[in-house]
């Protein structure tokens, strides 16, 4: 047994935080995780440098190799880039704009996703076919093709990339709170609030939408991963993040044209930062998934 | 079912109408292609005259009528940057896709279905283990990173492969491909593989799962019993039912394939219609990319009309489905 059997009593939050414990695998994909978070968001106080800030980059350090000193006395631990940059900082700082993003659109997304989802189940017929028609529609093209669409129409920008992100993404979260909406209102205890006369929003918000929960939450973690690599694609392809703001996928980009001469850091370990950030999302997702799934239940 | 296909066929026109005016009233939203294409030393003559010449002078709702007439006669206006026709330009680059698109779902049989089909016939096994777990990598990697340490490991570090371009080509039908050369297959060979991992674990975990659910069927064992060679079990009766499945899915996944094209021709500089609207994009050149999105957007309606079609036509549960 896990950590919490000494508890006394078990509630569904225990039941689940120790089902979720079983797998080491998800519980390290975690702890990465929480970490990768805690690195992003102290980015400007653990790293030696503001990349941002002009002033305190040296053209002289550029492309710099892993380990070498600075004019200013500091190692750069992971080498610069052509602007003299230290890779660490700017790859924190990145990482920053890539969680932010990447979580940010997926909550927005879920928000419109759950909110229309919800709708079309409870309104049913017209409102439903025309909502879930949509849902089709979109799910049917791929998703770099609906992205790079609304960037060629929105132009570059983060807010752009955020909007791009949440048009791809509402349609997966949509579906399934349908889905899950529908088999759930069947049930006794939406029929005994509706015997109460309560009104529809609060039979819709507080008994229909917290039972939809666990399905949204394992979608929630996959969106997240999905939306941090399109949004690193999108940036490394030149339509995302502007160059001042520059996320992971962007570092890369800049670092590409130096790999063909052997100057592979200033791509790889940005690379390796993406790499780690959505392998860990998608370990806990995955864990998540087989907890949350009523089918698999023992 | 000939009313079906009918109003199936009225329902593609619409989304293809809809798509057009959401394309081009959005298209002309950003930026304005004048400040950037003339000069600013033009004078005032010189810039009403490009102006006019471009049509940029109409009210919109005209310019979208005029852009939908000539698009129903198969012109969708002039590269501001090439000064060519840009569904000339597009059709150019689109033999270079194609090809690219065409290997990389080739590639994904020829090296998912042998993995998969060993994952699932021992499915305990060490290797079959780290198969399925690179499959995972497969799925969640960002492609684009993948093709770089490519580019890094084959290209830089060993030099055993061309990193950029589409190498040597041959004319066919007076269209240049690079699957006639040894340099031009040499070139393929890593885009090629970048575009098609998604797929190869895609056809991998389908043909694992085909494996698992085949082997216990009582037409393997029959064939077992009747006192078959079991490579002729495995590669005739088991493979046959396999495959159906998977070339339905890879018939449905070429069209991501090809809009996935996008990010590997970026990455390979292959000169494909991906990389001509990445291009596009940045410097604004309208009619390529109103006729890209056109493209691209007609191709996959079309894609999805065939696969419900056919469906209805060899799937009888969703016919009476449909009639209920």
């Amino acid at each position: 047994m896990s950590a919490t059997a000494g508890a006394n009593e078990e509630t569904p939050f225990r039941r689940f935080v120790s089902e979720f414990a079983e797998s080491k695998l998800a519980l390290a994909g975690l702890a990465v995780f929480v970490i990768i978070a805690l690195l992003a968001i102290f980015a400007s106080v653990i790293t030696p440098q503001n990349p941002y800030d002009l002033a305190q980059l040296d053209i002289m350090d550029g492309r710099l190799p892993p380990g070498s000193k600075s004019m200013a006395g500091y190692t750069y631990i992971l080498g610069t880039d052509d602007q003299g940059r230290d890779m660490f900082s700017g790859m924190l700082y990145g990482l920053r704009i890539s969680l932010a993003v990447g979580v940010g659109s997926a909550l927005f997304a879920a928000v419109v996703g759950t909110s229309l989802g919800l709708l079309a189940a409870w309104l049913g017929g017209r409102a439903d076919s025309a909502i879930m028609r949509l849902v089709d529609l979109q799910l049917s093209f791929p998703s770099i093709l609906v992205a790079l669409m609304i960037l060629a129409v929105l132009g570059k920008g983060v807010m752009n990339v955020m909007m791009a992100l949440v048009i791809v993404e509402w349609a997966y979260y949509a579906r399934t709170v349908r889905a899950t909406a529908m088999v759930e209102r069947q049930r006794e205890y939406i029929e005994a609030a509706e015997c109460l006369a309560l009104p529809r929003w609060r039979i819709m918000f507080r008994h229909l939408l917290p039972n939809c929960l666990p399905p949204m939450i394992v979608i929630a973690t996959q969106q997240v991963a999905r939306a941090i690599a399109l949004e690193a694609t999108l940036s490394f392809l030149g339509l995302g993040v502007p160059i001042t703001e520059p996320s992971l996928g962007l570092l890369i980009a800049n670092g590409y044209q130096y790999m063909l001469s052997g100057k592979y850091w200033i791509s790889f370990y940005p690379g390796i930062a993406l790499l780690v950030t959505i392998m860990s999302i998608n370990l806990v997702g995955d864990q998540l998934r087989d907890v949350l799934n009523p089918r698999l239940k023992r | 079912m000939i009313t079906w296909i009918v109003r199936r066929l009225i329902q593609a026109c619409f989304v293809v109408l809809a798509m057009t005016v959401i394309v081009f009233v959005g298209v002309h939203v950003i930026g304005n292609p004048v400040d950037i294409l003339i000069s600013p030393e033009a004078d005032q003559a010189e810039r009403a005259r490009i102006i006019a010449s471009m049509g940029l002078d109409q009210p919109l709702w005209r310019q979208y009528g005029y852009f939908l007439w000539d698009a129903l006669h198969g012109d969708l206006g002039r590269s501001f940057v090439f000064n060519e026709p840009a569904l000339r330009l597009i059709a150019q680059r689109m033999p270079a896709t194609l090809e690219l698109a065409v290997t990389a779902v080739l590639f994904s049989i020829i090296f998912g279905v042998p993995l998969g089909l060993y994952a699932g016939l021992r499915p305990d096994g060490f290797s079959a283990r780290a198969i399925m777990a690179g499959s995972i990598l497969g799925f969640s990697l960002p492609g684009f990173w993948v093709g770089l340490m490519l580019i890094m490991v084959f290209a830089v570090q060993l030099g055993w492969l061309p990193s950029t371009g589409r190498g040597q080509t041959e004319m066919l039908f007076g269209v240049p491909w690079s699957f006639l050369t040894w340099d031009g297959l040499r070139h393929m060979f890593m885009p090629a593989l970048n575009l098609s991992l998604f797929n190869i674990s895609l056809v991998l975990r389908l043909s694992r799962a085909g494996v698992r659910e085949t082997l216990p069927m009582d037409f393997v064992k029959f064939a077992r019993a009747k006192g078959l060679a079991p490579s002729r079990v495995i590669f005739v009766h088991v493979l046959k039912n396999i495959m159906i499945p998977i070339v339905t899915v890879l018939g449905l996944e070429l069209g991501s394939t090809i809009a996935f094209a996008v990010v590997t021709e970026s990455v390979f500089a292959w000169p494909g219609m991906g990389k001509l609207i990445i291009d596009s994009i940045n410097v604004l050149d309208r009619p390529v990319i109103v006729a890209y999105l056109m493209m691209i957007v007609l191709l996959f309606i079309a894609i999805n009309l065939a696969v419900d079609i056919l469906y209805m036509v060899l799937d009888p549960r969703v016919r009476l489905e449909r009639k209920a």
